[in-house]
Parts: C-alpha cells; structure tokens; sequence
C-alpha cells in the first residue's frame, strides 16, 4: 500500500469518512475540490452525499472534464452511493440535466428502496473479498438496474439486484463501506492503483 | 441476508451523508426546487419560516402534512420536517408520512416543558439543537442521530450560532485532555449520560454529525461555522427572506464547500443582493428567544 495517494472528491457528502479508512490502512489522501487537487493521485473516491448537490458543484468548478480524463487515464476511481450514480452513463429518477461523469456502462435507479425509513444494513457475499460476507449499509441507495457487457456484477441483494460493481479500473457500490469497520473494500480498490 | 432497518448506523449514516452541504428552509414546491436547483442536501419543509413565526407570535405547530407532501413530491433530495418538543404524536405523524429526518425543534412552540421525545422508539432519524455539550449528550441519549448548534432562528444574526457552537466545540477540547477519573464528575456537572462523555472524549467529537443552525444569513457566516469545525449549514429565513433567494442559496452551498477558500469566498460573496433584515440579539426580550427552548 506504500508509495500511493488517493483523492477523495470533497465537494459534500461522507469525504472524510473515506480518508479516515484510508489513514487507518497507512495511505495518504487529499480532499479534492478544485481540478488542479487532482494532479500527481493514483485513485480517486467518489463519496457518498447528495449526487444531485455534487453533480452540480462538479459542474460549477470545471471538474467534470478533468474527472473523466483522470479515469480514461487508467487510474482507478470507486464511486459509493451518489458517487456511483455519478459514475453511471444512465439514471433512473434522477433530476432532469442532473451532471453525470457517464463511465461506466450501467443505468442505477436513485432513491431505489423508498425513503430514510426503508434505509437497512445487511450482510453481502462478496466472492472477490471472500469469507467472511461483507456488512452493508445501504442509505437512501441507488440499485443498478442494468449492466453493460464490460461490466462486471462483484456482490447482488438476495433477488439478484446488484448493488457491486466492476468495469475494469472503475467500481462502484451501493454501499458504504467507509461506514462499517471493514476496509477489505478499500483495500480491494487500493490494489486496482498497483 | 436479513434487512435491518432503522439502526442507529443507518440513521446516524444519513447525517453523514448531508456533511459538507447546506439544508434550507421551505414552505412549498417552488422554493424546494429552488433550493434542490441551487444544490441543497436536504430541504427542511415548513408552514412559516422562523422569520415569520417571530413576526406572526402565536404557538408554532408541525406544518400542515398537505404542505409537507407537496415538498416530498417536488423534490428528490431528503426532506426533513419539525415538530415540537416533546410531541411525540406530532413526530409519529411525520414518520408515517415518510420524511427522511425529524426536527424537534424549539422554533415550535414546546409541547413539553420538561421532557423530550424518547427518539429511539422511532425508525426515522432525529436532529435535535443544542446549546453546549451538555445538552447535545443529553438529546444523543434519547436517541438524536445528528445535533445543530442553535443559535437563534429566524434572526439573521450568526452571534449566537457561534456562541453555540464555541461552547460544544471547546467543551470537547476541555475534555480531550481530561483524565479519566474526571469524567464521571463532569458527566455530573453538564447533565450528560457517563457513556456518552467518555465516547465523545475518545472520539475527540461529539459521536453524531453536528450542524450549525440559527441566524446564517451570508456565504461568510456559512464559512464561519464550517471553519470553527461544524460539518455543515441549515439555513433558515436567511435565503427566502433575502432580495435573491436563487443567487443567495447558491452562493451559501458554495461558500460551504469552499469554506477554507477566501479568494473563491470573495468571488461568490459579489452582487447577492439584499441580505435578510438581521435583529440585534440584545433587544430581543427574553421570552422572545427561542434557544433557550429546550432541556
């Protein structure tokens, strides 16, 4: 894990939940803000919050553009609850206009569960973290209602929705693992900058 | 895979995932689009803004769930809603109408005059105000899932918000370098549950998110409360009651993810228009403040 750093976007949402996770497993992070925070990282987390409110401020700041090159670039990016629905090329019950990064080939539906009430916690098998299954927070999450040929499904809910996925060096989930105590998904998405 | 709902990790979570954003006041579809347009994390949906509620006297209820509805329908963002203190029936209502998060709030005319609502009964999230570490441990105990710092609502005027805000922030810092046999003796002194003073200690922060409320009015007093370390912004009559709701409400989330930024504060500080009309604190007669609501 030496020798890398990892931005995390630090327009709104749980941003410093995510560089707490990092810190603990030894990695340095920078909150990013503006396009220029973005040079010299090897990752960026896209965190949780409001996608609508973090779209906007994306667009405001100039850094739609420079987020995509940075992912074209090859350089891995992990997008958890609105920064999955900001990664998806197509979203269901968003906001008309709403910005999007639109890389990767899935379509996620906003608000999927219902309201705050209908938020749960539940145990995922990750097959790429193997055993123990993985503790979900799910919070006003987003599903992914289809996925394209170049991704891939890495966890599903019971009924087969998924709610993990992987397009090459791009992943998203529709959970927040900086929320629980468990860093194997952060230390999975640390090993894609290798 | 069994689904646990409504666990103080998924409420709690929510407040986490409003940090860094700015929630405002509104009292119908419009004005919540407005604030969803111009990025607001949440809107707060309401009968009368504090503003109003000051100028209009009368005893302040839950808004009208008609109003509230209407505002769930109209935007997409999470829509919180107040009820009095202690009235637990007002909040059971809200639940069932599906709000995202709770308010009991001492901008409503208490409905109790010595307990709060017992929030762990609910499955819905609660914000509670608070006005030291005392009292944000003491609404954490029943069950609050995020605190904001009072101030005083529908004033215009930030004085009191940071008074507030000094007070919980510099009572943690006290506390950090306390020893621990000293904990238990200022759990006396604040009025605090015991657990909740040694966690906020080992924690160096209170253990839910915590907000500022109360009298924000300007980008820079956005700017303020995050710099003093809050995790975000409510913003009451201070954008609705303002020359340019649209530019003010844009400004004010800028300003808070930016807050660390004087040059890019002074761009978005430019051309806002009038500012809501602000109340000097000191002439406001005591039994018409509203932070001292509250137990």
């Amino acid at each position: 894990m030496v020798n890398v750093k990892v931005g995390v976007l630090a327009l709104q949402g749980a941003f410093v939940e995510h560089k707490n996770v990092l810190t603990r497993l030894g990695v340095p992070s920078v909150e990013v803000r503006l396009p220029e925070h973005l040079e010299n990282l090897d990752g960026l987390i896209i965190p949780g919050g409001e996608s609508t409110t973090i779209g906007l401020l994306a667009q405001k700041w100039g850094l739609l553009e420079p987020l995509r090159a940075f992912a074209r670039s090859g350089r891995p990016v992990w997008g958890t609850c609105a920064g999955m629905i900001l990664l998806a090329k197509e979203v269901v019950d968003g906001v008309p206009g709403q910005p999007l990064l639109g890389l990767m080939d899935i379509t996620v539906r906003r608000n999927a569960f219902g309201r705050q009430v209908d938020s749960f916690e539940a145990d995922l098998l990750v097959p790429v973290l193997g055993d123990p299954p993985f503790h979900a927070v799910f919070i006003r999450a987003p599903v992914i209602e289809r996925v394209g040929a170049e991704a891939e499904v890495l966890a599903s809910l019971e009924d087969g929705t998924p709610v993990a996925v992987q397009q090459g060096h791009l992943l998203a989930t529709a959970f927040h693992p900086e929320l629980t105590g468990d860093v194997r998904f952060h230390r999975y998405f640390l090993q894609l900058t290798a | 895979m069994e689904r646990e709902i409504g666990t103080d990790t998924v409420k709690r979570g929510l407040a986490q995932m409003l940090k860094g954003g700015v929630i405002m006041d509104v009292t119908n579809a419009e004005q919540a689009r407005i604030a969803e347009e111009a990025g607001a994390c949440a809107v707060m949906a309401l009968e009368r803004v504090p503003a109003d509620i000051r100028a209009q006297g009368g005893v302040a209820r839950m808004a009208d769930p008609e109003k509230i509805l209407e505002i769930m329908e109209a935007v997409s963002i999470p829509v919180m809603a107040k009820c009095r203190i202690g009235h637990f029936v007002e909040a059971q209502i809200l639940e069932a109408l599906g709000v995202d998060f709770i308010d009991e709030s001492e901008v409503l005319t208490p409905a109790d005059e010595e307990h709060h609502i017992d929030k762990r009964k609910f499955k819905v999230p609660f914000v509670c105000g608070a006005r030291n570490l005392g009292e944000a441990l003491r609404r954490i105990g029943e069950g609050a899932a995020m605190i904001r710092t009072k101030g005083e609502a529908g004033t215009g005027n930030v004085v009191e918000a940071v008074r507030h805000a000094r007070a919980v922030l510099g009572e943690i810092r006290r506390l950090t370098t306390m020893a621990e046999e000293e904990m238990m003796a200022y759990a006396k002194e604040i009025g605090a549950p015991y657990e909740l003073v040694v966690e906020t200690a080992r924690l160096g922060r209170l253990p839910v998110v915590n907000f500022a409320a109360g009298g924000v009015a300007t980008p820079a007093d956005a700017a303020l409360m995050m710099q003093l370390g809050m995790d975000g912004v409510f913003v009451g009559s201070g954008i609705f009651k303002s020359g340019d709701p649209v530019k003010r409400a844009r400004a004010i989330v800028q300003a808070v993810t930016h807050y660390n930024d004087p040059k890019i504060l002074a761009e978005i500080s430019r051309g806002l228009g009038e500012p809501m009309v602000g109340i000097n604190i000191s002439l406001l007669p005591a039994e018409e403040r509203l932070a001292v609501r509250g137990w």
